[in-house]
């Protein structure tokens, strides 16, 4: 049975699933049922300075995107950091904390930009007995106004300060949180690094309006007949956040930052996919609003059943195990073809992959009178639209051909070798093969 | 003492007061709206899509339920209508199980169709629910048609007229329209009055009148018609209804079930209605299953269909069949009435196991008697008396791909006319084919 006890950056947790910091992990009475479903950890959703604490809205906070029968898709929202007092949250963080010793508790901090802000409630913190901190330079409505959460996190030299502040004035591990919201997430998790980071989590949302009210000429959420970008998680930000955990995974500089993964994860199986990339564990928020905290149970059991099935014994054998696989376009191999084949037995006719090739690619697919589909090899660039679109998981695949099969498109034969585009006579500044 | 289902003779009230709402109720009620997206979502918006091509009416189908999931309800209906002006109707009496949903890609893949038939219902109800027939009639061309017969065909076929600008004149036998959609259809399918709904809506387009009790060779003669008006189009149905040819057929309690469902649908109470303890139904097409499950829900205790071949070469579908067995009728297949038993009533029926080995039915001798206070004919229906002059093909009006009969300027469809199965769609087909062919022959 696999062992999915995780050591990330020095922070015990029984499994690699945490919490994120959000509105599940506001309060003691939702992070003890969480701990009590099994949740390995949580991220405590954001303390700010003491004195008045925020205030949101109080009109609706949340919009979404839905799929077929309203299954949530992607959500937003314009929730701001904790709006409870901060003595009331440290209390409770120190309770929790006090009867889950074997799990996570990290706290989510968001103060001004300023030394003496950070130096205040470090030691606060500290004192709750928490496992460690995590800075929320994502935070992109409502705070990055006031100069902090996006607003830091834009600025590398901002996270690399503010995160060198905290190591300075903490024996806590420092997890820089980061936002999406940027051209190339390397250069801020670079930034965190320098400023002597001991992990990062991404992504926090992504700017978004997630619907226009088009009665009432708005943007949704509404309040009083205006609206406002949000941020945008759920099972729609998935692809993003897996890009930049594994752009970050294999970056020189800052491969070896541990990355806590957040985005969209919903089962066990996005967690193994964003674990392949690098993370060391993950957060979720989403998907536990959607469903509630036993999704844990799938998740752990998903988890464990898949690295018993694979002959991992802990998250470790497969973590950042499909890092290596993940390269520039330049590197791919431009002498594999393969050719799109559609199982007769178990095509349906619907024609989707007809329509798809012949209006909008390579007119490769025919359709007989009789409904019969079949790719014409002298057309197929292998592009993978009509699997996508077939209905029938399985009926249409891309069959490698051999070194010396003719490619009926090219008319010439599969190249044994290895070529990229750095090789290729196509490309201006290529270089010799040899 | 209260009637019952097992009180002999044929009478009424054998069930208690609240179970025939319960029994007459709509058999696919309408989808809710989150469900018709739901059941939507599971178009495969096909290319070239089969289910448009096995519907008579070519209903571009994928496009009418893609406008359903875009939230767009009734242009989807328009989409609909736009082919098919009784859409409403057929949506709930197509045998969709061996037209569209048959041929369904779901249905290869899964056994399991999209709902087209309920999908169809929910935007054209959506759409009849708060507006008009939404087409608009051009202008006048002072052309007069006369549409003889106000069933699918003929009300299909003066919509499109009008929708020309031409005026139409329809006559119809009964006292209301509708034809078959009216009078021939199982009550479970058609509720609150949805036909004579449908009728009225339809009519709202302006330019067709309408006239009752007026029958072809009683009190309209084509002669006169074909004077009177630059076109003429005969819908006029089958009026009569094909002979048991079994000895003491014209017993007491021996029925014509076209006649039984015509009372059940135009019944103010279904309570009223008479019905046999035990009931006996000789045919296998739509019209059998629809008197024998009708029979069963008005509280018959035994209903039976004898059906002289064996279930697969049913008129009915599988998915009638399964209509009945599940409303607890049985099929006994392979039989044929041979004697009607009873003295002056009838009592029970005689039938004879048949078989074919190919060079034809016969029966074996073998004989089994079943108790029947009531007895449904429903084998089929005949094509009345024709004017003369108008050629006949097989028991049908001969009429070309455009509806147009042998004589000039009249046409014809429905089922009284050749061509396609006896199925409303298909007649709201031939009459919408036919006035696009009248219009282009008056207008040149």
């Amino acid at each position: 049975m696999a062992d999915l006890r995780s050591n990330f950056a020095g922070i015990k947790s029984t499994n690699p699933f945490w919490l994120a910091s959000a509105p599940p992990t506001d309060k003691e009475y939702n992070v003890r049922r969480a701990f009590e479903a099994g949740w390995g950890g949580v991220v405590w959703k954001t303390l700010g300075s003491e004195g008045p604490p925020v205030v949101n809205v109080n009109g609706p906070r949340y919009g979404a995107i839905f799929g077929a029968d309203r299954r949530l898709l992607g959500l937003n929202n314009i929730e701001l950091i904790t709006d409870r007092p901060l003595q009331q949250n440290l209390r409770e963080i120190k309770a929790v904390k006090k009867d889950y010793p074997d799990r996570a508790v990290v706290v989510s901090l968001m103060v001004p930009c300023e030394e003496e802000a950070w130096k205040a409630i470090l030691p606060v913190v500290e004192e709750t007995g928490a496992d460690g901190i995590e800075l929320n330079f994502g935070c992109p409505h409502g705070m990055a106004e006031r100069g902090m959460g996006a607003a830091v996190g834009q600025v590398p030299e901002y996270i690399e300060m503010v995160t060198r502040w905290c190591k300075q004035n903490t024996r806590m591990p420092v997890i820089v949180k980061l936002t999406p919201n940027i051209t190339n997430i390397v250069h801020p998790a670079e930034a965190a690094l320098r400023g002597g980071a001991d992990a990062v989590s991404l992504i926090n949302t992504i700017n978004s309006i997630t619907s226009v009210n088009l009665d009432a000429m708005c943007p949704e959420p509404m309040i009083d007949g205006k609206g406002t970008h949000g941020g945008y998680c759920g099972p729609a930000v998935k692809p993003i956040a897996m890009n930049m955990v594994a752009e970050i995974a294999r970056h020189g500089e800052t491969a070896n930052l541990p990355i806590s993964a957040i985005g969209g994860v919903t089962t066990w199986r996005d967690a193994a996919e964003f674990m392949a990339l690098g993370a060391g564990n993950v957060q979720v928020c989403t998907a536990v609003m959607t469903y509630g905290f036993r999704i844990i149970e799938e998740m752990t059991a998903g988890l464990s059943a898949w690295m018993d099935e694979k002959g991992y014994s802990s998250t470790d054998d497969f973590s950042g195990k499909a890092v290596p696989n993940v390269t520039d376009w330049q590197y791919l191999n431009l002498n594999h073809v393969t050719k799109a084949r559609i199982d007769q037995d178990a095509c349906i006719s619907c024609g989707r992959c007809y329509a798809a090739c012949e209006d909008t690619s390579h007119q490769a697919i025919t359709m007989s009178e009789d409904r019969v589909f079949d790719v014409d090899d002298s057309e197929c660039v292998a592009c993978n639209l009509c699997v996508n679109v077939c209905p029938v998981e399985g009926c249409i695949t891309m069959e490698t051909l051999e070194p010396g099969a003719m490619d009926e498109r090219t008319n010439t034969p599969v190249s044994p070798d290895y070529g990229n585009w750095t090789q290729h006579p196509n490309n201006p500044s290529a270089t010799a093969a040899e | 003492m209260p009637n019952s289902q097992m009180t002999p003779g044929i009478v009424p009230a054998r069930l208690e007061k609240g179970a025939y709402e319960d029994n007459f109720s709509d058999l696919h009620p309408g989808y809710a709206s989150h469900e018709a997206l739901v059941a939507a979502d599971r178009c495969y918006f096909c290319h070239d899509a089969p289910c448009t091509t096995a519907c008579p009416t070519d209903i571009d189908i994928p496009m009418f339920i893609r406008q359903i999931q875009a939230g767009m309800p009734d242009e989807a209906a328009k989409t609909i209508l736009s082919q098919n002006i009784l859409g409403g109707m057929c949506a709930r009496v197509c045998p969709t199980e061996t037209l569209c949903e048959e041929v369904c890609v779901r249905e290869t893949a899964e056994g399991k169709p999209v709902e087209i038939g309920r999908l169809q219902r929910f935007a054209t109800d959506n759409l009849m629910s708060h507006a008009d027939q939404p087409f608009v009639r051009a202008a006048s061309t002072g052309k007069k048609i006369a549409v003889v017969g106000a069933g699918p065909a003929g009300l299909s076929c003066a919509h499109r007229l009008a929708t020309h600008g031409h005026d139409v004149d329809m006559f119809d036998g009964r006292d209301k329209a509708g034809g078959l959609n009216e009078f021939g259809i199982a009550a479970y399918k058609s509720t609150n009055d949805f036909a004579a709904r449908e009728v009225e809506w339809l009519m709202s387009i302006g330019g067709i009148s309408l006239s009752y009790s007026k029958r072809l060779g009683e009190n309209l003669d084509l002669a006169t018609l074909q004077g009177d008006y630059d076109a003429v189009f005969l819908s006029i149905g089958l009026s009569g209804v094909n002979a048991l040819r079994a000895d003491g057929e014209d017993k007491n309690g021996v029925r014509d079930a076209v006649d039984f469902i015509a009372d059940l649908r135009q019944a103010d109470e279904f309570r009223d209605l008479p019905v046999g303890r035990n009931v006996v139904v000789i045919g296998g097409g739509m019209t059998a299953v629809d008197a024998a499950v009708q029979s069963k829900l008005l509280g018959a205790d035994s209903v039976t269909i004898s059906y002289r071949r064996t279930r697969d070469k049913m008129g009915a579908s599988g998915f009638e069949q399964d209509l009945a067995a599940v409303h607890g009728v049985r099929i006994l297949e392979n039989t044929q009435p041979k004697r009607v038993l009873g003295n002056g009533k009838c009592e029970g029926i005689e039938l004879e196991y048949t078989s074919d080995d190919g060079s034809g039915l016969k029966g074996t001798g073998e004989v089994v008697t079943l108790p029947a206070d009531q007895i449904f004919k429903a084998i089929g229906q005949t094509l009345g008396d024709t004017p003369e002059g108008l050629k006949l093909e097989g028991r049908k009006i001969a009429v070309n791909d455009n509806g147009a009969t042998s004589v000039n300027g009249v046409w014809a469809g429905g089922d009284c006319a050749t061509g396609g199965d006896d199925l409303t769609v298909t007649a709201v087909a031939e009459g919408r084919d036919a006035a696009e062919d009248i219009n282009k022959s008056l207008m040149g």
